[in-house]
């Protein structure tokens, strides 16, 4: 069969990736640049002490979320693959979260986890607050815990469905086979199956810090209103009716693209090792 | 060799413990759905009633057209994924040649770029083109984060399909056209069911581009929403959120290995 070259049945996808992708960011990185003096955008936003609590409350939300949503989903992926009791119905589950848009998820998180939530009236009727004041601030909260929290909400299923299709196609022989040979099931974990489910991870790990470095929606509700997230804030520049304002949203929006980009390639130098 | 029931127990333990961690933000969505004014501290609203549903269904609260929006968009985003990221799949899937990786990671970077920073750009670009405030201007915006998923996916697809295959069909006589049909259509029907599931997913879900793109001019389901989130109206709002769910619950009770499927692929992807 005369094959078509692949340069003309990338062509479609390249077109998107250069155009509107590719594109975009030059847009971005060029309107940065379109202020009186040289640099002024990055200037200003990085001796901003507001820009810099951002950027810090920002990366401490994609690393928490990125590092629990692992660790919880590192093991219930290893509990899948197990047949027991009630696997049907998480497995479900998993797959049903998936589909849940963040919007819906923040605003389930907001009426469990607010201050008159049902978390908060559970804890009413077990004696332990007496109003809803009495609760801890779990939403809109400094720490953005509510954040992080509905983040890991919705990315265990995501790292755990990739884990667990991983491991199907892995299967347990290898991992059995160090069994016999005489290793703990930690050892055999550690030494034959992490390895092998590394690079998965990986890609599971920058995709979910990617997104949620950059998700505008769940920090919009979930968040608080001081200190806010880097992209609310680069949205309220954009949005700002004074126009000298959008040079410093879009040098806002190229830092944060230059951090996933510098991250992306720094694990992915990691894992070719 | 039989399991020691006390790690049969923590499994049961850690399934219920997930289990529970998956429903909670669901429950309270389901109730509010269903109360009109739910005080502090009732468990449950005092009556149930349908003001909500009643408030939503009412024509001037947008949710058919947001409705109709939101599935006009995604249907056209999945259609043109799918003639986009198909083939671009066949190519990173099937065929071995110079820069492939750096192709591959040039279509994944989307996904490793926050999104609002792609946006702000995009919004340039597109208001030039006239296309801001259109639903054109939308069904392009999410291709962005569409294509790589579809490529992923596809590519991933390709990759298990057989070679020969389509060489057999063609030297007993199929022409190009009937060796697309029968032979490798079939053999990739479940990943491009699975790609474009997954992809009508990500564009019902998008907010942000919608958004800026749409300029509040095309109302999607997740902007409809947030609009009533913070309206004073929860009641309406919950059921709004429940209709949000709808497509999704659906799709994984009557597909769920697909979902699943598009998974595999994107761990496979690199």
């Amino acid at each position: 069969m005369p094959r078509l070259h692949p340069a003309l049945l990338l062509a479609p996808a390249l077109l998107v990736t250069s155009g509107l992708f590719l594109g975009a960011l030059a847009v971005v990185v060029l309107r940065s640049l379109d202020t009186p003096e040289p640099l002024g955008a990055y200037h200003r936003i990085l001796t901003e002490p507001a820009f810099l609590r951002s950027l810090g409350l920002t990366l401490w939300i994609a690393t928490a979320s990125t590092l629990i949503a692992t660790l919880i989903a590192l093991p219930a992926a290893l509990l899948l693959r197990r047949r027991f009791p009630g696997r049907g119905a998480v497995g479900f589950l998993f797959q049903l979260n998936l589909t849940i848009p963040h919007v819906v998820g923040a605003l389930g998180i907001l009426w469990l986890l607010g201050q008159s939530g049902l978390i908060a009236r559970l804890s009413f009727h077990a004696g332990l607050i007496a109003r809803p004041a009495d609760f801890p601030a779990l939403v809109q909260d400094p720490f953005a815990l509510g954040v992080i929290l509905h983040y890991v909400w919705k990315e265990v299923p995501f790292i755990g469905l990739i884990l667990l299709s991983q491991f199907q196609t892995l299967g347990t022989d290898l991992s059995d086979a160090a069994r016999t040979l005489g290793a703990t099931r930690w050892q055999a974990f550690r030494h034959v199956t992490l390895p092998l489910i590394l690079p998965g991870l990986m890609s599971a790990g920058i995709l979910v810090f990617a997104f949620t470095f950059g998700t505008f929606e769940v920090p919009l509700l979930l968040g608080a209103s001081h200190p806010q997230t880097l992209p609310v804030i680069a949205w309220a520049a954009w949005t700002d009716t004074d126009l000298a304002a959008r040079p410093r949203a879009m040098a806002m929006a190229v830092v944060m693209a230059a951090i996933t980009a510098a991250l992306t390639l720094a694990l992915l130098r990691l894992s070719r090792k | 060799m039989t399991r020691p029931p006390r790690r049969r127990a923590t499994r049961t333990l850690a399934a219920a413990a997930l289990t529970l961690l998956m429903l909670l933000p669901l429950v309270p969505l389901a109730i509010q759905a269903f109360a009109r004014g739910w005080r502090f501290p009732d468990l449950l609203p005092r009556d149930a009633t349908l003001a909500g549903w009643q408030a939503a269904l009412a024509p001037r609260s947008g949710l058919a057209e947001a409705l109709f929006t939101t599935l006009t968009v995604a249907l056209a985003v999945t259609a043109l994924a799918i003639l986009i990221g198909t083939p671009a799949g066949r190519a990173l899937g099937m065929h071995r040649f110079r820069g492939r990786a750096a192709v591959y990671l040039l279509i994944l970077a989307p996904l490793m770029v926050p999104g609002i920073a792609v946006a702000l750009g995009l919004h340039d670009i597109l208001i030039r083109a006239g296309l801001t405030n259109t639903l054109t201007g939308v069904v392009l915006a999410h291709l962005v984060p569409a294509v790589p998923y579809m490529v992923l996916v596809m590519a991933a697809t390709f990759a298990r399909l057989d070679p020969d295959l389509e060489d057999q069909a063609r030297s007993l006589g199929a022409t190009r056209w009937q060796t697309l049909r029968h032979v490798t259509l079939p053999a990739i029907r479940p990943g491009l069911i699975a790609g474009a599931l997954f992809v009508f997913l990500v564009s019902w879900g998008q907010y942000l581009l919608t958004l800026l793109i749409g300029g509040g001019r095309v109302i999607t389901l997740p902007l409809l929403l947030n609009a009533f989130a913070g309206s004073g109206r929860n009641d309406i709002a919950g059921a709004i959120a429940i209709v949000t769910i709808l497509p999704g619950l659906l799709i994984v009770i009557f597909t769920a290995r697909a979902v699943t499927g598009a998974h595999a692929a994107i761990a496979g992807g690199r």
